[in-house]
């Protein structure tokens, strides 16, 4: 560990690159001259720019160009694109085989992501303690300690990459959404296959969920306060607020669960929401138009969905919804580690949807593509494992791509991760060190958001963490990296 | 010229031509399969891309230009002569910009398909990230220069076959590319039904908004490797 120079200047913390979170970001704390936290910044300090070279290409090809973005969620921004194509083609409802294929791709993309998030990536923090050692802190012990939780990290990512094949083509990439609808219905075989797996998967979705339930019992001091703040939340819902993935109108509520926003339709996110540009990190940082950037900021992702929507339309998940929102009394649910409990439970729902759709008969259909007139503008959204995810497009009269605008769900986690980490700072930081429990608790902090930096600033990358130390001045005073 | 039909041997396999017929013509007609990419069976052969390049007696010539003759003694399929035909893919891949990942000509793609049949894993030379230009003006049909091969099948088929002479060539050697009468598509007289269009081994000329309804992986190389048509007129036995 290093430490700094052990005078009272005011200093600056980087923690570079945070690890186990999907693409590569820096922290940074800033400290004043009395040696308390003043600041603490999450960079994303990588570049892609899609939004730019997806420009002058044509129109049907942007759902499978664009979700290059990223490997973990390619789905989401396949069907995002697909969806804003489809308005480009002059098509407002997709006949119900490709509405029906595109659904249970979706519930197949956040299962396995979701999967991932919590087994692969965050499950070793809270089976092992936020301060065990980094080397017994990952998956591989979590596999040698817990089989079967390492089973189910296995086995339910692999069935909902399964579900994505059967609908998308390929387990990574799909390639089944074109403007209007689907290119393929669901194959008996891979249906039959599925439905044979699908109890199993639905039984350990659940399992898991119980299991985190008695984490948080056992640690509900830690749960209800670490890196917990209030804040309002944002997030899709179906009809009559239902939760809805796949598509809806947009709720926005206060950290009291008033609606600041609700039934706002995709062609009005400009009306909402405004993208800032602050110059130490390529994310931007969205904020409600008319609250400003201090005031205006929100949560996306599982504890928003799980916050905003009215009811679950399944019933293991409509249930586990009702025990997590007694935590809050009636109110939203805050707390920062209550994101996992809320992943579980996206969950537990995805599991049950895979299983609905899979005896409806709708997805042996052949009507899989619907025409329209030529429109120049598409926005769509969906909700991504981790969070709403916009995509708006328009169009030249060539077919050719003329502008594009992504905001992706890291991106409006951006203000919250940075609170996160400061909170983190303030009560963790020694004043005179960077201690590995520092380290690890903004790990932790910045973790529970599942960020995908790849996806939320295009850029590409491994998952250390890097961590600088700064003073009053902008100097760097100490640095740690941890690969 | 004689009108009586001969024989020449291809890998020491005999083959019987009509007079007239070139190496390509004869081995097609005999379910031997010479690869090749500027050649259609429609049009007039011209070796622009010298990937059907065999050793005929002792040299190395364009099968799909030289002219079969009694006696001849042709290898296609050899290791060496496949070398560098992979060679010659390679090297066009690395010329244009081609991501087949998402390029809807994917599974139908001769250059790919043909990638695909010499074991073509990665390229080994390095992109020239060239940038070139797409020209969607035609309501129906764009041109992505990005996939041009230069293969001239389009310039062939639009004289020969559309009597129209659309597109045609400017510049020579690395700056040689692929020019439209009149300047853009919608300046020239193609119409999406020309047989220019179907022409095209890869992804260049395009009709538009057709991509992508037939699923990847369900096309017709996808179904069974470049050549497949032409062994199977042997019984489907393989060079």
């Amino acid at each position: 560990m290093s430490s700094t120079d052990g005078t009272t200047a005011p200093r600056k913390i980087v923690i570079d690159p945070v690890t186990r979170v999907e693409g590569h970001g820096k922290v940074t704390i800033r400290l004043d001259a009395a040696g308390a936290v003043e600041d603490a910044r999450f960079h994303v300090v990588e570049f892609r720019g899609f939004e730019r070279f997806i420009q002058g290409r044509m129109y049907w090809e942007v759902p499978l160009v664009i979700q290059r973005l990223c490997g973990i969620c390619p789905v989401s921004h396949h069907l995002a694109a697909a969806k804003a194509m489809d308005q480009i083609a002059g098509v407002d409802r997709v006949p119900p085989t490709a509405d029906k294929m595109r659904r249970l791709m979706h519930y197949g993309q956040v299962l396995q992501s979701n999967a991932l998030h919590i087994f692969h990536l965050a499950s070793p923090d809270l089976l092992f303690g936020f301060d065990a050692p980094p080397e017994k802190r990952n998956i591989i012990a979590v596999l040698e300690r817990y089989p079967e939780i390492g089973k189910w990290a296995i086995f339910i990512r692999k069935f909902g990459q399964e579900v994505i094949k059967a609908t998308g083509g390929r387990k990574i990439h799909p390639t089944s959404a074109i403007p209007g609808g689907v290119n393929q219905n669901l194959a008996i075989a891979d249906r039959d296959a599925l439905r044979a797996r699908v109890g199993e998967i639905i039984s350990w979705c659940t399992a898991a969920l119980e299991h985190h339930k008695g984490y948080v019992a056992a640690n509900r001091v830690l749960h209800e306060s670490f890196a917990t703040f209030p804040s309002a939340f944002m997030s899709i819902t179906g009809e009559g607020g239902v939760m809805d993935l796949y598509d809806g109108t947009l709720r926005v509520i206060d950290a009291e669960g008033k609606a600041l926003i609700d039934g706002a339709s995709p062609a009005s996110y400009r009306d909402h929401l405004i993208e800032e540009v602050r110059s130490w990190s390529y994310l931007k940082f969205p904020h409600l138009r008319g609250f400003g950037g201090d005031d205006g900021w929100y949560r996306v992702g599982p504890l928003a969905q799980i916050n905003c929507c009215s009811a679950i339309d399944t019933p293991l998940a409509e249930a586990a919804r009702r025990d997590f929102m007694a935590v809050g009394g009636g109110h939203p649910v805050n707390a920062t580690l209550a994101y996992h409990w809320a992943r579980l439970i996206v969950l537990v729902h995805c599991a049950e949807k895979i299983e609905q759709l899979l005896f409806d008969d709708d997805l042996q259909g052949t009507d899989l593509r619907a025409e329209g007139t030529r429109r120049e503008e598409g926005i769509a959204w969906i909700e991504a494992p981790r969070g709403t995810l916009i995509h708006h497009y328009t169009v030249d009269k060539n077919d050719q791509v003329r502008s594009a605008n992504l905001i992706v769900s890291t991106t409006h986690n951006n203000e919250a991760m940075n609170r996160a980490v400061k909170q983190v700072a303030q009560t963790d930081l020694s004043g005179k060190e960077i201690t590995e429990g520092l380290l690890n608790h903004i790990e932790v902090a910045i973790r529970a958001f599942d960020p995908c930096l790849s996806c939320a600033t295009h850029a590409l990358g491994q998952m250390p963490l890097i961590v600088t130390l700064e003073d009053a001045s902008g100097a760097v005073i100490a640095r740690e990296v941890r690969q | 010229m004689s009108s009586e039909r001969f024989t020449f041997t291809v890998d020491g396999v005999p083959v019987e031509a009509e007079p007239g017929q070139t190496v390509v013509e004869a081995c097609d007609a005999a379910g031997i399969y010479i690869p090749r990419l500027c050649h259609h069976p429609d049009l007039p052969p011209v070796g622009h891309c010298r990937v059907c390049t065999c050793v005929i007696d002792g040299r190395q010539t364009a099968a799909c230009i030289m002219p079969a003759a009694k006696g001849m003694v042709v290898e296609n399929n050899t290791p060496a002569l496949n070398a560098e035909r992979r060679t010659l893919i390679e090297m066009l891949f690395a010329e244009g910009n081609h991501f087949c990942q998402f390029c809807e000509a994917s599974g139908d793609c001769e250059l790919q398909a043909l990638g695909y049949l010499f074991g073509m894993v990665a390229p080994s030379f390095p992109h020239l990230w060239p940038e070139r230009p797409v020209d969607a003006s035609h309501p129906d049909v764009y041109i992505d220069h990005n996939r041009c091969i230069l293969c001239s099948r389009c310039v062939r088929a639009s004289r020969t076959l559309d009597g129209k002479s659309v597109f045609g060539f400017e510049g020579r050697g690395i700056d040689m590319h692929l020019t439209v009468t009149g300047g853009h598509l919608d300046e020239s007289a193609l119409a999406a039904a020309d047989k220019a269009v179907a022409a095209c081994p890869v992804g260049c000329i395009v009709i538009k908004r057709t991509g992508y309804r037939t699923p990847y992986g369900r096309r017709r190389y996808d179904e069974a490797p470049i050549g497949s048509d032409i062994t199977a007129r042997r019984g489907g036995a393989k060079d």
